[in-house]
C-alpha cells in the first residue's frame, strides 16, 4: 500500500518548500516516511535554511505531534517549519473564533457602576451612562448616547473603533491608548466615531464617514478570519 | 393585601426620609392606611420628622431579635389613625437583621396596610439590601446635582436585579433659577440620563425645613408648592393622571394677566 501510494509529497515553490502529508494514513506511518524521504536529501553545501510550509489536508495535529514534526523536519538544520496548514480545527477552537468574531446585540442601559464585557464586536442599543463601562475585544457600536468609558480592542487591536449616535465619553479606550474629555464643559457629537490615528499617535474622534476609508475592513468576521 | 414601597437614593441628604414623611402623609390623608418603617438603622431620624421620637418604646431591632411582637413596636400617628411608624434603633448598627427579616415584616404588615412606605439608609450596603428586600415597588428620590444623579443612576442599576418592578423618580430640592441658568441639570435632562418614569418633582422650599424642625409633615398643610407636590406624588401612587407642577413663580394679578395676553416676562 505505502509502495503504491506516497504520503508525501514535496513542492518547490517561490517562498520555499511546500509538503503535502496526505491526511488518510496514519501519522505514524507518515512520519516515518518523512523521515526516510529527509534522509535522502543531502544538502552538502552551505545553503541558507529553506522554509518549509506543512499542508496537512483534514488532518489534525495535536501539539504533540506538531512539535514531533517540526523536530524532525529541522533535525538537520536545512529546513524551519514555517507554517502549518490544516482545513481542520477543534471544536473548542472554534467556537472561540467564532465568539471573537461576533457582533453581540444588546439592549440595555449600561448605568453608573455597570461593567458590560464581550468577546467580539459590541453593538449596543441603549446608553452608556457616567459611570458606566463597556469593554470588548472588537468594535463598539453604539445606537445611543455613550456616556461613560467604551474601551474598544481590549486584547490589543488597535483597528478597533468606537462609534455611537451621541458621544460624550468620560473615556476612551482603543487597545492600549486612553484619551478622556477635556476639563472645560463641552456638548458631545452625534454620530461620530472614535479611532486611533497612527501619524498623530493618539485616539481621534471623527464623523463616522470617514470609516469608509480609514476602516474599509470594519466587517469584522472577514478580518479576523485574515488576520487568524 | 398592601403595596410595599421602598424610598431609597443611594447618596445622602437629597431628602429620603422626608419624603417618606411626606408621601406617607399624603397617603394618609386620603384616608389609606399606611404604615411607614425606618430602616436607617443606627441613624434614625423618621421619628424626628414625623414628630414622634418621644414616643418611641420599642424598635425594628426588638422586633427581629424577639423581644417584642410586631404591634407593640408599631407608633400611631398623631394626627391620623390610619397611619403608623415602625422606627428604627438608634443604638445597633446597619448590617443588624436580615433580608429575610425584613421580608417576614413586610409580609405581615401588608396584611394590616394599603401602603407600607420604606426609609432606605444611605448607601449600597446590607441596610439597603435589607430596605429593598421585601419591596414591591421603589421611588427613587435624586437632586438636580451630578453627584446625585450619578448615585441615583447606580441605585436604579442595583434595583434591576432585584424583583421589583422599574423604578419611579422624584426630582428633590428643584431650583428653578439655577435649572434655567445652566448651574445644575434641569429635569429633561435628568430624564434623558436615568431613563425611568417621573412620579413627581419638589421644589426646594424653606417651608419643608421649616416642618421637619417643627416635627410636622410639610404635606399637612397645604400652604405651600412642595405639600402641593408630595400630595401630587401620592395621588400618582394611587393611579391618577395628575399634571405636573408649573416651576415658574407666579408673582401677583400683573404676571397673570401677562401671561394671560401670552406675553412672555
Amino acid at each position: 500500500m505505502r509502495e503504491n501510494k506516497q504520503l508525501i509529497t514535496i513542492k518547490g515553490t517561490r517562498d520555499g518548500l511546500t509538503l503535502f502529508i496526505d491526511d488518510s494514513c496514519s501519522f505514524e506511518d507518515a512520519f516515518i516516511e518523512l523521515n526516510e524521504k529527509l534522509i535522502e536529501h543531502h544538502a552538502s553545501r552551505e545553503e541558507p535554511r529553506v522554509p518549509v510550509t506543512i499542508k496537512l489536508g483534514n488532518r489534525y495535529l495535536d501539539l504533540e505531534q506538531t512539535t514531533r514534526l517540526q523536530e524532525l523536519i529541522e533535525r538537520d538544520s536545512h529546513f524551519y517549519a514555517q507554517e502549518f496548514e490544516s482545513n481542520v480545527i477543534q471544536k473548542q477552537e472554534a467556537l472561540l473564533w467564532k465568539e471573537e468574531s461576533e457582533v453581540k446585540a444588546l439592549t440595555r442601559i449600561i448605568r453608573s457602576g455597570q461593567v458590560l464585557e464581550v468577546k467580539g464586536d459590541l453593538l449596543l442599543v441603549g446608553d452608556v451612562n457616567p459611570g458606566g463601562k463597556v469593554v470588548s475585544t472588537g468594535n463598539i457600536y453604539i445606537m445611543g448616547n455613550l456616556r461613560g468609558i467604551a474601551h474598544a480592542g481590549s486584547d490589543g487591536d488597535r483597528n478597533a473603533i468606537i462609534a455611537a449616535s451621541y458621544m460624550k465619553p468620560s473615556q476612551l479606550r482603543i487597545a492600549d491608548y486612553i484619551s478622556r474629555a477635556p476639563d472645560y464643559e463641552s456638548d458631545g457629537v452625534y454620530m461620530e466615531c472614535g479611532l486611533i490615528d497612527e501619524e498623530k499617535d493618539k485616539i481621534v474622534i471623527d464623523r463616522l464617514q470617514v470609516l469608509s476609508h480609514r476602516r474599509k475592513d470594519l466587517s469584522g468576521f472577514e478580518r479576523r478570519m485574515l488576520n487568524g | 393585601m398592601g403595596e410595599a414601597i421602598v424610598i431609597t437614593s443611594g447618596k445622602g441628604g437629597v431628602g429620603k426620609t422626608t419624603s417618606t414623611a411626606n408621601i406617607g402623609t399624603a397617603l394618609a390623608l386620603m384616608e389609606k392606611k399606611v404604615c411607614l418603617i425606618d430602616t436607617d438603622i443606627g441613624l434614625r431620624n423618621l421619628d424626628v420628622v414625623m414628630g414622634l421620637e418621644n414616643r418611641i418604646i420599642y424598635d425594628i431591632v426588638d422586633v427581629i431579635e424577639g423581644r417584642c411582637k410586631l404591634k407593640q413596636a408599631l407608633i400611631k400617628d398623631k394626627r391620623f389613625d390610619c397611619l403608623a411608624l415602625l422606627p428604627a434603633s438608634q443604638t445597633s448598627d446597619k448590617s443588624v437583621g436580615t433580608t429575610e427579616h425584613m421580608k417576614k415584616i413586610i409580609t405581615e404588615l401588608k396584611q394590616e396596610y394599603d401602603y407600607i412606605i420604606i426609609d432606605c439608609p444611605a448607601g449600597i450596603e446590607q441596610g439597603f439590601q435589607n430596605a429593598v428586600a421585601g419591596a414591591d415597588k421603589a421611588i427613587v428620590i435624586t437632586t438636580p446635582e451630578k453627584s446625585s444623579v450619578r448615585d441615583a443612576d447606580r441605585i436604579i442599576g442595583l434595583l434591576e436585579n432585584k424583583e421589583i418592578e422599574d423604578p419611579k423618580l422624584v426630582i428633590n430640592r428643584i431650583r428653578n433659577h439655577m435649572m434655567k441658568s445652566g448651574d445644575m441639570y434641569d429635569v429633561d435632562e435628568i430624564l434623558q440620563i436615568l431613563s425611568i418614569d417621573l412620579i413627581g418633582i419638589v421644589i426646594d422650599d424653606d417651608e419643608v425645613i421649616k416642618a421637619s424642625h417643627k416635627g410636622e409633615p410639610v404635606a399637612f398643610h397645604p400652604n405651600s408648592k412642595a405639600s402641593i407636590s408630595y400630595r401630587n406624588i401620592a395621588r400618582r401612587i394611587l393611579g391618577e393622571t395628575v399634571p405636573l407642577q408649573s416651576l415658574e413663580n407666579e408673582k401677583g394679578v400683573f404676571q397673570k394677566v401677562k401671561k394671560f395676553f401670552g406675553i412672555r416676562s
